[in-house]
């Protein structure tokens, strides 16, 4: 995928190393991606594919023994090896992050009125009424009942979507440029996550922000964004138009998380489909492709490098050597 | 390790007494009283000619016979109690937390204080004043551990199982907090020795002629424009100690559990 | 150790805030003064009951009949136990604790004297604590495994094991043996202002916080590095705050709870470890005439001291108890 030069957020050749309890670890290789203004980005993945981390990398709130190479760009400022004092003037004012666990991501000290105000106070420079007022519009604005008389109130009288409203508030009180939503709605009952999903679609949509979401789950990426990118073992490995990606899966573990995913309607006694093997472990991922071990069309030149990014459409990339012949099986997978 | 190792030294210490020690630590011999370092006396004599290496070394056996004495009351009395509120709840449970939370209010000290205004200091009043000193932490991390272990699943298949409190205390509730308690208790031992040491040094545990390191201390202050150095061995000895059982007490943890051990 | 469950079952309060807190300190009032009847039974039973005749053991064992009878009355020991008990608690309240049989001097007055010299060495001992314990363990914990913070921590582990009576000891050594600048004990009185006493109680009060300080260091460091692990932290990160700011606007208040906890503890010790160090610097405070007491048979002066130092610790435990309600929003009656 090229970048251009309108590329609001531009990620090229993102390298994480980190240490483990297992030993330093790249946890990730070769991610590349831009995002345009206005733009909605879907990163997907199992758990320790490494998109929490490039998202945490994209906020520069790694672990102060991780080591970042590549670049990251924002409006062409690059954000790889900012200062510390440079990059707390962009988090939570030009870009900014809603977090998985509303039930732990709020101080239970601080009252949430403070917390959603706290943002604009620290870069708006506004005064505290302002700010005052501002939160409460914002706590309005993300449906939390009575804001104004809650304003004082402290997280733990809140439910869990409640919470996440809150902090949803909070990561748009400066109206950033590029919203985080790492899987925003993961910790929460079945029954609030759309509600939740769409107040995130609306406010983009109304602020014209551009947003990144980060899932595990195929149904909530296929729904919520305009282009997503498949990661595993640290790295992309297919990337595309939402629409492309789902009407021709070009990358052997795509179609497996498709496989994978439980679907309502389906006819009793239908075994879910399963990837063989495990995720590896982000201490010992093989020189080569990181999904070798699972994929049942591996060859041997898979496992000498990592392979290439190949183009099989407009903007549809993958990053895999026998993509020829993945695409010729049942993408939907029912035989499989 | 080097817990481990500071530990077995005083040990090593306490029973080679029992054995040999260089000289006799009860004999007295003013005419070689105060004596500075020498072959003869490695780390020289005291005000009565004893000899400070044997003084030590004797000093040793009744710090950890006090030590051990009033920890098994401590944990006896405390774990039970513990164990107890866990698996009781309700008003017992109230009821013990109750009383370890009062028993907070007397330090060691306190407890001899009054113990030795009523029956005279010696080593049964320090014993008895850290052993009901070590009581209430005991209570408290047996009835934390304990009542996080009940709400563990496996407890409720027990129940399910049909098995009683008592049973599934014995079978499953101890085995789980074992580690636990055994860090806690060598943490203790290490806060016994420190308290023998302070009761002794007042006067109030261990009486002369039998030596013990609080109360070279006492007799070393008297002197200490004279010949400082005898102040500084005794409680160099005890700081030793000390220092090992809580590194031992550290590694034990480290060893047996741990999730515990990768935070710190 | 299971703190995090904590944050996930609180309900919902069901007062209002005044009512909440009047019944909350209500029933911690009745706890304490439960407590405190408790310990004065106890003691009461100790050492009035258990030894017998007072007035045998006072004058000795060789003293005629006669004169132990005249003196039994004259104590008022000939009356029943429960009658003795009451008559002591209505002194305690009304603070007239009867005569010293040493001294014949009222009691309350010898002690009030010898409090002169106690409570600002307890306080003044406590304050060096307190700032030791947090500037180390905040510094520390801010450091985390870099040199300082394995440097200062080794240094804690070594003050923990030190006896403070024997730390005493050598502070004199050095200060008043080798370099001469204090004296080696004694204690002038505040008569001749307050610099000439301030000055004897300055080695004594250091030898007490130093190793109370090395405890509470760690527990402050470990307390800041768990909520430092808190995903509150990562939110305060992504809003904009520097490291700093986070550290004291959001992290400081979470952790105080386990310090204070410590601290309110370590206020036993403080007491029983004044008690020593007057015997070691022969400062005329409670300590000392608790022991000149004990040499005396004079149990009335015990008793009543004793009393003093175990109430003194239950009120500063029940002021850390209603402290906790003030700092943490969360904790709510029914916890209590």
């Amino acid at each position: 995928m090229t970048a251009g030069d309108q590329a609001l957020l531009d990620v090229s050749n993102l390298g994480i190393r980190l240490d483990t309890s297992r030993g330093p670890a790249q946890a990730v290789r070769e991610v590349s991606f831009a995002l345009r203004r206005g733009e909605t980005l879907g990163i997907v993945g199992e758990s320790g594919c490494g998109k929490s981390i490039t998202a945490l990398a994209l906020l520069g709130l790694l672990p102060d023994s991780a080591v970042v190479s590549g670049n990251i760009r924002l409006d062409g400022r690059e954000l790889v090896g900012l200062a510390e004092a440079d990059y707390c003037t962009l988090r939570g004012n030009r870009i900014s992050m809603i977090f998985q666990e509303p039930m732990t991501a709020l101080n239970p000290m601080h009252t949430i009125g403070h917390q959603v105000a706290e943002p604009l106070l620290r870069h708006t420079g506004c005064s505290a009424t302002e700010a005052k007022r501002q939160a409460i519009a914002l706590l309005d604005r993300v449906g939390l009942p009575d804001p104004a008389r809650r304003y004082d109130a402290y997280p733990h009288q809140f439910s869990g979507g409640q919470r996440q409203r809150i902090t949803i508030a909070m990561a748009l009180a400066c109206k950033p440029d590029v919203l985080i939503a790492d899987e925003p709605t993961t910790a929460l009952d079945v029954t609030i996550q759309r509600q939740i999903l769409d107040l995130i679609a609306d406010l983009v949509a109304e602020q014209g922000m551009a947003m990144i979401l980060i899932s595990h789950d195929l149904g909530v990426i296929a729904e919520n964004v305009q282009r997503m990118i498949v990661m595993y073992g640290g790295t992309v490995v297919e990337s595309g138009t939402t629409d492309a990606v789902f009407s021709r899966m070009g990358h052997p573990y795509t179609q497996g998380l498709f496989r994978a995913r439980p679907r309502l309607g389906a006819r009793k006694g239908t075994r879910l489909a399963t990837i063989a093997g495990t995720v590896p472990e982000l201490a010992d991922l093989p020189a080569g492709c990181p999904f070798a071990d699972r994929c049942n069309l591996v060859v041997d030149a898979c496992r000498t490098a990592l392979p290439p990014v190949a183009e099989i459409g407009a903007g549809h990339a993958v990053r895999c050597i026998r993509t020829d012949v993945a695409l010729t099986r049942d993408p939907v997978g029912v035989i499989a | 390790m080097v817990g481990a190792l500071l530990c077995l030294l005083v040990l090593g210490a306490a029973l080679l007494s029992l054995v040999w020690t260089p000289w006799s630590a009860y004999e007295i011999d003013v005419a070689a009283k105060l004596r500075p370092p020498s072959a003869a006396h490695w780390l020289g004599t005291d005000v009565l000619g004893r000899d400070i290496v044997s003084l030590l070394l004797v000093g040793a056996r009744a710090t950890i016979l006090v030590g051990i004495i009033a920890v098994g009351i401590g944990l006896t009395c405390g774990v039970c109690l513990g164990l107890i509120a866990a698996a009781q709840r309700g008003w017992t449970e109230e009821l013990i937390m109750r009383f370890s939370d009062f028993t907070f209010a007397f330090p060691a000290v306190l407890s001899a204080i009054m113990l030795a205004a009523v029956i005279g200091p010696g080593m049964v009043t320090s014993i008895t004043a850290i052993g009901i000193f070590q009581i209430p932490v005991l209570v408290r991390v047996t009835r934390g551990s304990a009542g996080a272990i009940w709400a563990r699943e496996f407890i409720l298949a027990a129940r399910a199982a049909g098995k009683g409190r008592v049973r599934i205390t014995i079978e499953h509730v101890l085995p789980n907090i074992l580690s636990i308690l055994i860090v806690q208790a060598t943490i203790q031992f290490a806060l016994a020795i420190l308290a023998e040491a302070a009761l002794s040094y007042l006067g109030l545990g261990t009486q002369p002629p039998q030596p013990s390191w609080g109360r070279m201390l006492n007799d070393a202050q008297t002197l200490l424009f004279q010949s400082p150095s005898l102040a500084v061995y005794p409680g160099a000895a005890i700081a030793l100690a000390v220092l090992g059982l809580n590194l031992l007490g550290d590694g034990l943890r480290d060893l047996l559990d741990p999730r515990l051990a990768r935070q710190r | 150790m299971h703190r995090g469950l904590k944050l996930w079952n609180v309900r919902p309060p069901k007062f209002g805030a005044p009512a909440r807190m009047s019944v909350f300190l209500l029933r911690r009032c009745l706890t304490l003064l439960a407590t405190l009847v408790g310990a004065s039974l106890i003691i009461f039973l100790v050492l009035d009951a258990l030894p017998g005749n007072a007035a045998q053991m006072l004058m000795g064992a060789d003293a005629s009949p006669d004169a132990v009878r005249a003196l039994t009355v004259k104590l008022g020991l000939d009356q029943p136990l429960a009658l003795r008990y009451l008559h002591w608690l209505r002194g305690l309240v009304v603070g007239d604790l009867g005569n010293s049989y040493a001294y014949g001097t009222p009691v309350a007055e010898l002690i009030r004297e010898r409090l002169a010299m106690t409570i600002p060495l307890a306080i003044l001992a406590m304050l060096l604590t307190t700032v030791l314990a947090l500037a180390a363990g905040i510094y520390t914990a801010a450091h985390h495994n870099r040199l300082g913070d394995v440097g200062v921590m080794s240094l804690t582990q070594i003050g923990i094991a030190l006896p403070n009576f024997w730390f005493a000891i050598l502070l004199i050594l050095l200060f008043a043996v080798k370099l001469q600048w204090l004296s080696a004990g004694g204690f002038p009185g505040w008569e001749d202002g307050i610099w000439p006493g301030l000055r004897s109680l300055l080695l004594p009060a250091v030898a007490l916080a130093v190793v109370q300080a090395a405890i509470l260091a760690r527990v402050t460091r470990s307390a800041v590095l768990d909520v430092l692990r808190e995903d509150f932290v990562r939110t305060a990160r992504a809003k904009g705050l520097t490291k700093r700011e986070v550290l004291w606007q959001h992290v400081l208040r979470n952790a105080m709870i386990p310090v204070l906890t410590v601290m309110g503890l370590q206020f036993a010790n403080l007491l029983a470890g004044t008690i020593v160090i007057e015997n070691v610097f022969y400062l005329p405070g409670l300590g000392r005439l608790i022991f000149q007491s004990i040499a005396n048979r004079d149990l009335i002066v015990v008793r009543n001291c004793v009393m003093l130092l175990a109430g003194m610790v239950i009120i500063v435990n029940f002021v850390v108890d209603v402290l906790y309600a003030v700092i943490d929003p969360r904790i709510k009656v029914h916890e209590l």
